[in-house]
């Protein structure tokens, strides 16, 4: 028993000692700045990415009048599986089904980061990349959250959806729905591919609440 | 049985004193970056002292640390919360959001306060006066929202 008490009382002393001794105070700077550095390359890649994608298209611009032509129906066609997966998304949360939710949550967060934008403009693209950051980080959220948060990261995630459309267009027929009461009556909007209200802001507690504010197609 | 207590006793102490070789890297700067909160917006002074308090500790690149972030495992433990705050929102990069980004962590933040999601329970219960008075809690809303609306 003694000799268990003198080896804690070392124990002890060396823990004192080495904790106010700690060198762990010196790194820190450094890491400040590396973190900066890799940022800002990040950003510079994207914008040379940007500008070959401009170079392309100057050459190739005898190409461009048939993009046109299908410009429509092709970026109609980007959004098809992001329309997909978000109306997935959406009936799992009217049928108050979380983890049904949180995996078409994920299957949402692929289907952003394989977006493909290139054949849009480039003032579009700029666009598209907000929503697109925006919408990803809603969807991510959306993965692992508990289905009150998972809500709250749909209505941003439904606006997101909303202009990614406007710019896209669709070939599909869509409803844009509206529940006056959601958000301390601030209100929210969702997308629907049937007709008939079924709200996916609170499920089964008020099935029938909101209205259609608008068809698109 | 008294002799596996006392191995036991001692592979504990022997891995505490241990871990605290295990180097941390604190979340400290010295400069406030421009693209900081405070720095793009003219933010009412108290509104400032309440989001420095409340919020920045896990929400910006300079925490104020406690005595006892000096002992491991509890530096590991903030150092995580700190570093899962500050992906979620930085003040101190603020400005390098877009609009749209601005808005929806707008959103939730005032979601948070109002429910008394954030400061997070676990903070507030050492840092008291991090803690949102009913008052403050609707000047900060109103603040934010005023915010959002412009944006």
């Amino acid at each position: 028993m003694k000799r268990l008490k003198v080896t804690t009382s070392i124990m002890a002393i060396a823990l004192v000692a080495l904790t106010t001794t700690s060198c762990k105070d010196a790194k820190k700077e450094h890491n400040d700045e590396d973190g900066h550095h890799s940022e800002q390359m990040d950003d510079n890649s994207h914008m040379d990415g940007a500008m070959e994608e401009d170079h392309s298209k100057m050459d190739h611009g005898d190409m461009e009048s048939s993009d046109k032509m299908m410009g429509n129906a092709q970026h109609a066609s980007k959004s098809t599986t992001l329309i997909a997966n978000y109306l997935d998304l959406k009936d799992a949360l009217v049928s108050d089904d979380k983890d049904g939710a949180a995996k078409a949550g994920g299957t949402m967060v692929t289907a952003l980061n394989s977006f493909d934008a290139s054949s849009f403009s480039s003032e579009q693209q700029k666009e598209l990349k907000d929503i697109i950051e925006d919408a990803t980080e809603h969807a991510e959220h959306i993965e692992k959250s508990p289905i009150d948060h998972q809500r709250e990261h749909f209505d941003v995630l439904s606006k997101d959806m909303i202009d990614l459309i406007a710019i896209t267009g669709t070939e599909e027929k869509l409803y844009q729905d509206f529940c006056p009461m959601y958000n301390n009556n601030k209100g929210a909007q969702w997308l629907s591919a049937t007709k008939e209200i079924k709200n996916p802001y609170y499920g089964a507690k008020m099935m029938s609440c909101g209205s259609v504010q608008k068809e698109i197609n | 049985m008294k002799k596996s207590v006392k191995i036991i006793a001692l592979v504990f102490l022997v891995g505490l004193v241990g871990i605290q070789f295990i180097p941390t890297q604190p979340n400290q700067s010295d400069s406030v970056p421009e693209t900081d909160f405070m720095l793009v917006y003219n933010v009412p002074k108290t509104i400032q002292k309440k989001l420095q308090v409340s919020c920045y500790d896990c929400h910006s690149n300079n925490t104020q640390y406690p005595w006892y972030n000096k002992v491991q495992p509890v530096a590991w433990l903030l150092e995580d919360h700190v570093k899962e705050g500050k992906a979620e929102l930085n003040f101190n990069e603020w400005d390098s959001l877009s609009s749209r980004r601005k808005a929806s962590k707008i959103k939730s933040i005032i979601s948070q306060i109002e429910n008394d999601e954030m400061p997070l329970a676990s903070y507030t219960l050492i840092h008291r006066d991090a803690v949102f008075t009913d008052t403050e809690k609707q000047d900060i809303i109103n603040f934010l929202t005023e915010l959002k609306n412009k944006l």
